[in-house]
């Protein structure tokens, strides 16, 4: 077949051979629930690599396949989207990917993936990609699901209609693939026909872009023409150049949008007459609709959501326990035994600051691996979807997304995990705002907190002989977490402003079956990128926390442990106390010491000393250090068993020889530590999903003063 | 309802409607990519049990979409 080319510029590479020396680079695009990432896990297997899109939160997923033995191809998932007017940043991705030539990952041909039980919707997208002239394949996903549906489709007919290869794939399976990878392996042409014709009386703007900026095509000057503003690799000299003629022209983008998405459904509506054969006209979605008057009827909907929801918190909070557990005591265990093989300070170094902060990085892949688990089966079944459906309108009212309920409630056990679980949710407000709240629900880590201040304070009374008093406050604490996430949300819906316009419209998906190679791969991917990424925050924070409870100035640790050795046999304390008697003046010595005297003048509005303030340090480190630090402060030899740290706190008196833990002094702790950030884990994976230090920042500063003035307050009405 | 067109919002559960256009310009993208488009076909499926949101079937699949989303989505009478 003869073609005559548009006239192009010199400079516009066709697949050329130079291109091909080097690692061809292929891009997986299309619909969200077409298959795509299943196709791209199929390609890559465990050799994939999770990065970042320059400056947006959305993961850059790539890896390496073997087209044949000896050609190997770089592959880049690209989000999900159903066209590509951007509606979402996630979305904003892929026209910076595709419509600049000149970016690092700027793919030689692409593979769009199109789910055939919804070929129109699916080939919307396909029409806009061809047109912008990129090689492509078509990978037709889900043709049994269509034929099921009574579908019949004409692979051949298709194929002659679209101008590009199709190939049928089975993202399920893995069939298909093999002859992907042939073609892929060959030169690929640039789809021929045009699905969408440029108003002739705007041909002359497009063409005046086209040339300025060296284009290949018209419709790639067309889209400079619609979404200049948001073209990030366009300087503002550009920009202004659009401008000028987009607002010369009157070209009105909203509008020619809406005639051009219709043009292009006329289109495909006429291709698919030959190509598409409906056999039993019927309601596709019977199956799924009979489940679903189950999983979102209004009694049992909540029921079953609501065991779920159980259902994945006693996994994080009881089962992730046992692993956690062995990484805890193996950690130990290898100090241990390290240090009966040499000592100095630098192994000191070694085992108490890196090995043991990286065992406090390592301790949260148990909860992250599960609860992601849940995630991608919930996702990919398409119950999230339902999850959402249910939800949206209570969280709604506070700002939040029907999808913001999987965090919340994740952030009970911990807010790590639950942080990296608000991926899921689209929209860049919702999302902000529930990472902001997460960590104001009550995690696992304060638990021992709780627990002791509880104790210290609270009587063990009943009410009605069954109702304990001790248990009623722990779970008013919990409520507080939860009022206040609740709250702040709210408030936050009001506080930030956003361009984007939230939109609920989404595909309600047809319930499937999990794919486990997915799941598995999630988990994977997102224990790296937690261990990679906040990980060194978290292991530079815990070396820094060590050095300043291990050292202090000049040689004021030696004295202090000398004086307290001399101490010691006066004091006549058997081995564990007197050895928590050394711990604790050496701490009071250390930097961590002098820090909780500075800090003093600040927190003694709230009942604490300095002693308190060696601890609100230390624990940043994880909340639940806080009692360690209590007990070696206080000097307490066996800092596992409550009631002996309870014993020991209770004798503690203050300057006037009055008991120090008043309740005034405990409740006031309990409420600062329900709403205080006192984490730097949560801080590190806040920053890993934000891109930057802004949110972090900002949500330590209000977490902190909420918490301050709460502790104030509640100290002031107890005292 | 008097001079107020009939929208998806309207219609009762399994109630069929033919899409006449599409109100608000700036989601009516949005819409349309979905494939709600004028002429087409939806039908009311299903109901959040809170009332809101709801799922159509439009172009033979489901869409979800909250009350004052469908709204816009007016209807031949």
């Amino acid at each position: 077949m003869s073609e005559v080319l548009a006239p192009a510029p010199a400079s516009v590479p066709r697949a050329t051979t130079a291109a091909r020396t080097a690692v061809p680079k292929i891009a997986l695009i299309g619909n969200p629930n077409s298959g795509k990432s299943s196709l791209f896990n199929h390609f890559t297997g465990l050799n994939q690599k999770v990065g970042n899109f320059p400056g947006v939160t959305v993961d850059k997923k790539t890896g390496v396949t073997n087209l044949m033995p000896s050609l190997r191809a770089q592959v880049i998932d690209l989000p999900g989207t159903y066209s590509l007017y951007p509606k979402s940043l996630d979305e904003k991705v892929i026209i910076d990917l595709l419509h600049d030539k000149k970016a690092a990952s700027y793919p030689d041909v692409l593979i769009i993936t199109a789910d055939a039980s919804n070929l129109k919707r699916n080939l919307l997208l396909f029409t806009q990609l061809a047109d912008l002239k990129i090689p492509a394949v078509l990978a037709l996903n889900m043709l049994d699901v269509a034929e099921k549906h009574g579908v019949k489709i004409d692979v051949a007919e298709l194929q002659q209609e679209l101008g590009v290869p199709v190939v049928p794939v089975n993202a399920r399976t893995g069939s298909g693939i093999a002859a992907l990878k042939i073609l892929l392996s060959q030169q690929l042409e640039a789809p021929r026909p045009t699905f969408f014709q440029i108003p002739d009386e705007l041909l002359v703007m497009v063409r005046q872009i086209r040339y300025y900026f060296e284009l290949s095509n018209d419709y790639l000057a067309w889209h400079y023409a619609h979404q200049y503003q948001k073209l990030s690799f366009l300087s503002e000299d550009d920009k202004e150049y659009i401008a000028e003629l987009v607002k010369k022209y009157g070209f009105k983008s909203n509008a020619l949008q809406a005639a051009e998405t219709i043009e292009r459904y006329t289109r495909i509506n006429g291709l698919l007459l030959d190509a598409m054969r409906v056999t039993k006209a019927q309601n596709n979605e019977q199956f799924s609709n009979k489940i679903d008057q189950v999983l979102t009827h209004k009694v049992f909907g909540y029921l079953i959501f609501f065991g779920v929801l159980f259902m994945m918190f006693q996994a994080i909070f009881a089962w992730a326990a046992y692993p956690m557990d062995l990484i805890d005591g193996g950690v130990a265990a290898l100090n241990a035994w390290i240090h009966t093989l040499a000592q100095g300070p630098l192994i000191d170094l070694l085992t108490d600051g890196v090995l043991a902060g990286l065992g406090g990085v390592l301790i949260f892949i148990p909860q992250i691996a599960l609860l992601f688990a849940f995630i991608a089966i919930l996702e990919e079944t398409g119950y999230m979807a339902r999850v959402t459906f249910l939800m949206d309108k209570i969280m709604r009212k506070f700002g939040l997304n029907g999808k913001s309920v999987v965090p919340l409630i994740s952030g009970v056990a911990c807010a790590v995990p639950a942080i990296m679980a608000t991926r899921t949710i689209d929209n860049w407000k919702d999302r902000m705002i529930t990472i902001f709240v997460t960590p104001l629900m009550s995690c696992s880590a304060r638990l021992p907190i709780y627990t002791v201040m509880i104790a210290l304070v609270v009587p063990e009374t009943y009410f009605l002989g069954f109702l304990s008093l001790q248990g009623l406050v722990l779970m008013g604490l919990y409520l507080i977490g939860f009022l206040a996430a609740i709250f702040s949300a709210a408030l936050l819906k009001w506080v930030l402003k956003t361009k984007e316009r939230s939109y609920f419209i989404m595909e309600f998906p047809t319930y499937k079956m999990p794919r486990w190679k997915n799941v598995g791969l999630t988990i994977v991917e997102k224990s790296k990128a937690f261990v990679f990424q906040a990980g060194k925050v978290i292991l530079a924070i815990s070396v820094i926390l060590w050095v300043l409870s291990s050292y202090g100035p000049g040689n004021a640790m030696q004295q202090a442990e000398e004086r307290a050795t001399a101490e010691l046999t006066a004091l006549n304390l058997a081995d564990a106390d007197a050895e928590a008697h050394v711990a604790g003046q050496k701490l009071e010595a250390s930097y961590a010491g002098q820090f909780g005297k500075f800090i003093e003048p600040a927190i003694r509005p709230l009942g604490y000393d300095w002693k308190v303030g060696i601890a609100l340090l230390t624990s940043f480190a994880a909340r639940e250090v806080f009692v360690g630090t209590i007990s070696t402060i206080y000097s307490v030899g066996d800092s596992e068993n409550i009631s002996t740290v309870k014993e020991k706190l209770l004798a503690e008196k203050d300057a006037n020889g009055q008991p120090f833990f008043t309740p005034a002094r405990a409740f006031s702790l309990l409420i600062f530590y329900v709403f205080a950030m006192q984490c730097m884990s949560t801080i590190a994976v806040v920053y890993r999903e934000t891109k930057g230090w802004k949110w972090p920042i900002l949500q330590m500063l209000y977490m902190t003063g909420l918490a301050y003035a709460s502790a104030f307050v509640v100290f002031r009405l107890f005292s | 309802m008097q001079g107020e067109q009939k929208s998806v919002r309207d219609l009762k559960i399994g109630e069929k409607g033919i899409i006449c256009s599409l109100s608000d310009p700036e989601m009516s993208l949005k819409l349309l990519e979905m494939g709600c488009i004028p002429g087409e076909e939806v039908i009311l499926n299903s109901r959040a049990p809170l009332g809101d949101p709801i799922t159509i079937i439009v172009n033979d699949y489901t869409l979800s979409l909250r009350l004052d989303e469908a709204a816009t989505i007016k209807l031949k009478a």
